[in-house]
């Protein structure tokens, strides 16, 4: 299973208020939680992010609340890969249940810059800066978790357990 | 190989003699809650994967207090799916405006949490009922929406670190100040994945509402869950409102700590974290002088009677100066007349302070006091993160009742004991 697309660098402790401020949970609608992705931090970001665009951010990336908003809004917007240093716990969580591919790696986030293309291979755990031709690793995506993300996430892949056709 | 009280209460509720750091379990659930923000994705969730009844109608709690009373008609809508649900579950504990309160607050208040309790809700100040020395942990709808359909949830083992709190805490020193202190120590994720435990004889000297406080913000520090042994304090505070067994678990002299952590109490002044992280944290007095346009006493970390009683000590007889707004929720409807009945109340409204119904509110920036572009304000929440209040050029410092009342008398940041010498 592999992705491709333009890197976003953040920082260390991304909260979810800044991906999803909570003045928009007033709704659990993907398009509409899209438009204010990121927001808190970068106010530009829905509306020049890319479908297929990876984030690369820093460490404890989803901190804070444990509202699934955050993953749905960052997967409505496009973004298809999340990178960073490390996972907040709850996001953690969330991201896997709602079908969006997550992936640690220090040195990826270290060796890549904003803008720098990106193509990973969630299987093989591979991580290919096409820009500088480099390439990173992190622990891969066992194949049963990469069916749950393709299934659209848990709940989905459940569903399709329980019809018997998965 | 000795086990920790975390450990325990995960072994028991996986059918388990034991379980060590790491261990991947399926656990059952005493308590699944959602609220009006993240139940309406769980039922959503619970339809799509084929749910017909919730597992146990007594054991799935439901509670809209984020967004309201209804801010908008959106949240409305989110509130009125709620309900359906739970009339068509026909649940037992769901908590109707008028009668509710915020979440953390309400549920030991009504006895729906007790010892020993693995409780998971949608939210992530869930951690908040390790006070009574349950294992209590956020997560999020989609896991809500397994929880409610199976009963079951799948954990791994978190390893845990022991605080050990020693002397005598300082007057105006509270459990906020502790747990402030603490994270700033640690940082933000200082505890990630992990089981805070906390002990020592500054944690035996805290009442439940400091524990609460204590156990509520170990989210804020990265953890899985908060947790506190329980002792008399515990079983005084459940005595009359539990109506369901419960069992005291304790850790054994040989469990296994990833870390111990000392921390002598005497010398902790009031804490005060600054924007933009709980772990941002200074002494009050370095920030005497930061002026404020806001300040909010409630919320499910300091909302409860005492955190009142408090506030209120230092505020009688006094105004607020007109270029400060003060906002006072009662975070549940019992904590509403018990302050009512003591004159609490009373003083803050002759204070020119604004006192409001339960709810969220202002913490989440939701509602009833969100700041605009520049505004500062000291609140007793548990988040000052960029906009978390509202505009994200405002913003937020986190602080005890009695630093928040003392600020707003002075339109400025200040250490209780100069409100109080006056």
């Amino acid at each position: 299973m592999k992705v491709k697309g333009r890197g976003w660098k953040f920082g260390d402790d991304v909260d979810t208020d800044a991906i999803i401020p909570a003045r928009y949970l007033n709704t659990s609608d993907p398009r509409q939680l899209a438009e204010h992705c990121m927001e808190g931090i970068d106010p530009g970001f829905a509306q020049r992010v890319r479908q297929g665009d990876i984030i690369l951010a820093g460490k404890n990336f989803g901190c804070g609340s444990s509202r699934e908003h955050a993953p749905i809004a960052i997967k409505a917007a496009g973004v298809c890969c999340v990178i960073a240093k490390g996972f907040a716990r709850i996001f953690y969580r969330n991201a896997f249940n709602i079908g969006l591919p997550i992936l640690e790696s220090a040195e990826a986030v270290e060796g890549s810059q904003q803008g720098d293309e990106l193509e990973v291979d969630l299987g093989k755990g591979e991580i290919h800066n096409l820009t500088r031709g480099e390439i990173f690793f992190s622990q891969p995506i066992p194949p049963f978790m990469q069916e749950l993300i393709r299934d659209g996430g848990l709940i989905r892949h459940i569903a399709k357990r329980l019809k018997g056709t998965a | 190989m000795g086990m920790t009280i975390t450990e325990k209460i995960l072994a028991d509720h996986a059918g388990l003699k034991e379980v060590t750091p790491g261990q991947l379990i399926d656990a059952e659930v005493d308590v699944a809650l959602g609220n009006d923000i993240t139940a309406p994705l769980a039922i959503e969730a619970f339809k799509e994967m084929g749910g017909k009844r919730v597992f146990d109608r007594k054991k799935v709690i439901l509670v809209p207090d984020h967004f309201t009373p209804n801010k908008d008609i959106q949240s409305a809508e989110q509130c009125r799916l709620m309900r359906k649900f739970a009339k068509e579950q026909q649940l037992s504990h769901y908590f109707e405006v008028g009668r509710m309160g915020i979440e953390h607050a309400l549920l030991p208040e009504k006895g729906l949490v007790g010892p020993g309790d693995l409780i998971i809700g949608a939210d992530s100040h869930t951690c908040t009922y390790g006070a009574l020395g349950a294992f209590a942990t956020g997560v999020g709808s989609t896991d809500l929406a397994a929880a409610m359909a199976t009963g079951k949830v799948w954990l791994r083992v978190p390893e845990t670190i022991k605080f050990i709190y020693y002397g005598r805490r300082q007057p105006w020193v509270g459990g906020k100040d502790l747990i402030l202190y603490t994270i700033g120590d640690i940082g933000v994720d200082g505890a990630l994945y992990k089981a805070m435990e906390f002990s020592g004889e500054a944690i035996s000297a805290l009442d439940m509402a400091g524990r609460f406080t204590v156990a509520n913000m170990a989210i804020e520090a990265g953890a899985k869950n908060g947790i506190f042994p329980p002792d008399e304090v515990t079983l005084g505070y459940i005595q009359g409102r539990i109506k369901k067994d419960y069992k005291l678990y304790n850790s054994d002299a040989d469990a296994r700590y990833s870390e111990v952590r000392e921390y002598d109490v005497s010398s902790i002044e009031p804490q005060v974290a600054c924007p933009p992280s709980p772990a941002n944290v200074k002494g009050v007095k370095e920030l005497a002088g930061v002026e404020i346009d806001q300040v909010v006493i409630g919320s499910c970390t300091n909302g409860r009677v005492e955190d009142l009683r408090v506030a209120a000590s230092i505020i009688r007889g006094k105004k607020i100066p007109p270029n400060v707004r003060l906002i006072v929720i009662p975070a549940t409807q019992d904590i509403y007349l018990q302050a009512l009945r003591e004159g609490l109340l009373e003083v803050f409204v002759e204070a020119e302070a604004a006192v409001s119904t339960p709810t969220c509110g202002p913490c989440l920036g939701g509602h009833m006091g969100v700041l605009g572009k520049g505004e500062v304000a000291i609140a007793t929440t548990n988040r000052n993160f960029v906009g978390r209040m509202g505009h994200p050029d405002s913003q937020v410092y986190l602080s005890n009742p009695a630093v928040a009342a003392a600020s707003a008398i002075k339109g400025r940041i200040t250490h209780p004991e100069e409100v109080a010498k006056e």
